[in-house]
């Protein structure tokens, strides 16, 4: 059956009915916390927890990603796994990276049949797009997620919570240690309601100072090596681009912020890690200090940049779910205004005041944006698994300006389509897009449209934009679509707002 | 009534396709230094066919060829002088050479019955091209003068410096040539993409000598070399009040007249009209 | 045998190599091939008619590179061949 924005759904699956629709059923449903009745938690290794337990078929093991493409931790599960021949695991790690491929194996012989995630690329996204996965992959938001686990709809019985520096009771963070990681927000949830807790980590010290991980719902602690490589949880570029053509874009996407009257006192501000992000925080600074404005917080991954701008006084706050860089890191430790943010109070929309709704301004990418402002960043144009929400969804949502920006044309690739190959966030949440060739708002931003009446900026209908776009690159063939569904993409509501298809020529 | 003027290396289709996306007055396909000679013939047609291909609204399409003196310009000429073109650069420009240019061009305009006269930019960058640039100024045709102030360090046999006193003469004279024949004085590049301090000061300084524009080697350039360029708020608003004050006098039928205590004469209004001119093409 | 090649393996750029053939033969790998396979052989093919060949072998490894870029290249390749002889 179709959703709201004319999308199959698997039959079973609630249809997505709108951003707002959550907020007519208006309860939270929430499990109670599981507390621990553990008082001696020190395993030696993870075979002997798979043992203690038990780890058996079936069961959901959950995980966080903050460990990024350095983790080790789900690949130490995975081998457990392998070795036992267990059967028919779910996995529900908050995302899914380059170095996780040892899982491509264990789904391919039915260990692994089921994923549950926010985000992936690599191997492992590949063959679950290639159809290799037994069971559907549904892929959440970041602030999806935590609903789902304080539902009960994800039901997680073992949480693999990798904490850089903890005690022997649990009590942890992710600040110091030998591989530092920043902020642990991903894993609250599992932490408060999964049936198992076991914290894993390499350095074990007595002074736990802040407490992001507490023994109260902590089962076991298992020392290791190493939790991963630390040069891996870097997150690719964290510098500004210098790419004159994006840096048009951030130049002009912040001359559109000004004009729309969102450059002011107290503002708020959410940016990504990539170049171009940077390059639109670098522009605001800027212009923050040109206009004398200071800001009320920053949120989301935290980078260097950011933290730069609150050091120098740019904005109040910040509010952190994830680092992306040492600095960021590092800053935990030495500004007090730089808040830890569990994944719930930043983006879960059954929350009482999700931060996300705090939000003033958002900048954000797209593989594909269509005529509606419906983006995707979960597939390429050939359907393929290549990355997922994230918090996407969810501070488009919730900010008052949501910014996408993109070139027009990579390759000869229109990001603008008719039709999004996959829908990850609903048009009805983004408000402006920004390209080097123009710039178009959405149309049901009719506030935003009367800001503009004397601008000096290129605003187009995105219609024109696409014209442009094909004028360019000339129309291109319709890309031949399987209809057999090997996923779905679960708004933060728990609704499915679209599906994911098999790709290539492999029949199972 | 350039500011500036963006070079594109010919070859790349990638910075072709961006040619338009960026603030520049002027863009010059640049067939000579960015390109490597056993590719010259493929960038020539790659510029070819780009043109034909796109629009450009309210942009200076600008070549820059091979030296008169290689076997290439004529060709490059035959081929991409049309009306898709506003202007041919031409390297290492003399009078003698400035001349053949403006009479091969004046001939494929004919040829090919173009509607428009194709302008020239001589870039002066030898020692004898400074010379002579008011005979070269004074060709048919040219509508700027651009510097080359590498080249030329290299025929002095100089070294070029930040500061830029060996090439100080050479820039005023460009100037005083391209005033007494009413083009574009263009200044020399700033070569060091990265340092936006110093491409700053260097442009005020070309501008306080009298130059009116200047290349920029990257993109990144652009918004500095426009604002230096551009009369400022102050500027067109006061000029605004001298051209109100011409239409009132008018009417009185007095003589000269005088603006905030300024005696106004026909020198200060024609500036006035051209900076509004300026302001208007510009947008500002 | 002669043959000549002109472009380059950058991005929106492709490398096209011509071939003396007995016949038009096209062959085309592009990371656009799905959408745009059938663009980018009418273009060649709409050129080499312009020119009245019948018979080339064509090779074109496209990394996106649009019409123009795609015709300018075959263009130059082909101007290759025939200056060989000279």
């Amino acid at each position: 059956m179709n959703n709201s924005l004319n999308r199959p759904v698997p039959l079973g699956m609630m249809p997505y009915q709108g951003a707002d629709h959550f907020k007519t059923t208006k309860i939270r449903t929430m499990l109670p916390e599981v507390l621990t009745k553990n008082s001696e938690k020190s395993i030696n290794n993870i075979a002997s927890l798979f043992d203690l337990i038990p780890i058996v078929d079936g069961m959901t093991l959950s995980f966080h990603h903050h460990l990024r493409n350095g983790d080790a931790v789900l690949n130490m599960v995975a081998e457990e796994i392998k070795k036992r021949n267990l059967k028919n695991m779910t996995l529900a790690p908050s995302a899914i990276f380059p170095i996780h491929a040892p899982l491509v194996e264990l789904i391919k012989n039915k260990n692994v049949t089921q994923i549950i995630t926010n985000y992936m690329n690599g191997p492992v996204a590949d063959i679950i797009s290639q159809g290799y996965m037994e069971n559907l992959v549904i892929m959440d938001t970041h602030g999806g997620r935590p609903r789902a686990i304080e539902s009960g709809e994800l039901k997680i019985d073992v949480a693999f919570i990798a904490v850089p520096n903890s005690d022997r009771l649990g009590n942890g963070n992710g600040i110091y240690g030998k591989n530092a990681c920043g902020s642990l927000g991903y894993i609250i949830a599992d932490m408060k309601y999964a049936k198992h807790k076991v914290v894993i980590t390499d350095s074990i010290s007595k002074d736990i100072n802040p407490i992001e991980i507490e023994a109260k719902y902590i089962d076991y602690v298992i020392e290791v090596d190493s939790i991963g490589d630390i040069s891996g949880i870097v997150s690719g570029t964290t510098k500004p681009t210098k790419d004159p053509v994006q840096l048009k874009i951030a130049k002009d996407t912040v001359e559109l912020i000004e004009e729309l009257g969102y450059l002011k006192e107290n503002m708020s501000f959410q940016t990504g890690a990539g170049g171009t992000s940077l390059a639109v925080a670098d522009e605001l600074k800027k212009r923050m200090i040109k206009k004398h404005i200071k800001g009320s917080f920053a949120s989301g991954g935290i980078t260097s940049y950011l933290v730069q701008m609150h050091e120098n006084g740019l904005f109040k706050h910040l509010y952190d779910v994830q680092c992306f860089d040492h600095e960021a890191i590092s800053s935990l430790s030495r500004n007090i205004n730089h808040h830890l943010m569990s994944a719930s109070k930043y983006a879960n929309p059954f929350e009482i005041k999700p931060m996300v709704n705090d939000l003033d301004v958002v900048i954000l990418g797209a593989t594909e944006i269509d005529l509606d402002f419906n983006v995707n960043v979960t597939t390429d144009s050939h359907g393929k698994i290549i990355g997922g929400s994230g918090g996407h969804a969810d501070t488009a949502y919730g900010s008052k300006l949501c910014i996408i920006t993109t070139n027009l044309v990579k390759s000869r690739t229109s990001m603008i389509k008719n039709h999004v190959t996959t829908i990850t966030t609903p048009g009805q949440t983004i408000d402006c897009l920004v390209t080097e060739r123009g710039i178009a708002i959405n149309p049901l931003r009719v506030d935003l449209l009367n800001h503009l009446k004397n601008t000096k900026l290129n605003i187009v209908p995105i219609s024109s934009l696409l014209e442009k776009a094909y004028q360019m690159t000339g129309v291109p063939n319709e890309l031949q679509k399987s209809d057999h569904i090997i996923g779905v993409v679960r708004y933060r509501d728990g609704s499915i707002i679209d599906s994911i298809y098999l790709i290539g020529d492999h029949e199972l | 009534m350039r500011r500036s003027l963006l070079f594109i290396p010919a070859n790349s289709p990638a910075m072709l396709q961006n040619a338009d996306v960026f603030a520049s007055d002027s863009v010059i396909f640049d067939l000579e230094d960015a390109v490597v000679l056993s590719e010259k013939d493929a960038a020539l047609s790659l510029v070819n066919e780009y043109l034909k291909k796109f629009e450009f609204d309210n942009l200076e399409i600008i070549i820059r060829i091979n030296g008169l003196d290689t076997l290439l310009s004529k060709n490059e000429l035959d081929t991409i002088v049309n009306d898709k073109i506003d202007t041919v650069m031409l390297p290492k420009a003399t009078y003698e050479t400035t001349l053949q240019l403006s009479k091969m061009l004046e001939k494929i305009e004919k040829q090919k019955k173009l509607t428009k006269k194709i302008g020239i930019i001589p870039i002066i960058e030898l020692a004898k091209s400074v010379i002579e640039v008011n005979q070269i100024a004074s060709v048919r045709g040219v509508t700027g003068l651009l510097l080359g102030g590498e080249d030329l360090a290299t025929d002095l046999e100089v070294e070029r410096t930040e500061q830029g006193l060996e090439i100080l003469l050479s820039r005023s004279m460009v100037v005083l040539a391209a005033k007494a024949n009413q083009i574009d004085a263009i200044d020399t590049p700033y070569t060091q993409t990265q340092n936006d301090e110093g491409l700053l000061k260097d442009t005020l300084f070309a501008k306080s000598l009298g130059m009116s524009a200047k290349v920029c080697i990257h993109p990144n350039q652009i918004e500095t070399i426009n604002q230096v360029f551009s009369p400022n708020e102050d500027e067109i608003a006061y000029a605004e009040k001298i051209l109100n004050a011409v239409s009132q006098n008018m009417n009185n039928h007095k003589g000269a007249f005088s603006v905030d205590g300024k005696m106004i004469d026909k020198p200060i209004i024609e500036r006035a009209q051209k900076l509004l001119e300026k302001a208007k093409k510009w947008k500002l | 045998m002669r043959f000549a090649s002109a472009g380059t393996f950058e991005s929106n750029d492709c490398l096209i190599t011509v071939q003396e053939d007995t016949q038009i033969t096209i062959e085309i790998q592009s990371i656009v091939y799905d959408q745009f396979k059938d663009q980018i052989e009418k273009v060649i093919r709409d050129a080499l008619s312009e020119l009245n060949i019948t018979n080339l072998y064509v090779d074109c490894n496209d990394k996106g590179a649009l019409d123009y870029a795609i015709k300018a290249r075959l263009l130059t390749a082909i101007k290759r061949m025939s200056d060989q002889h000279a």
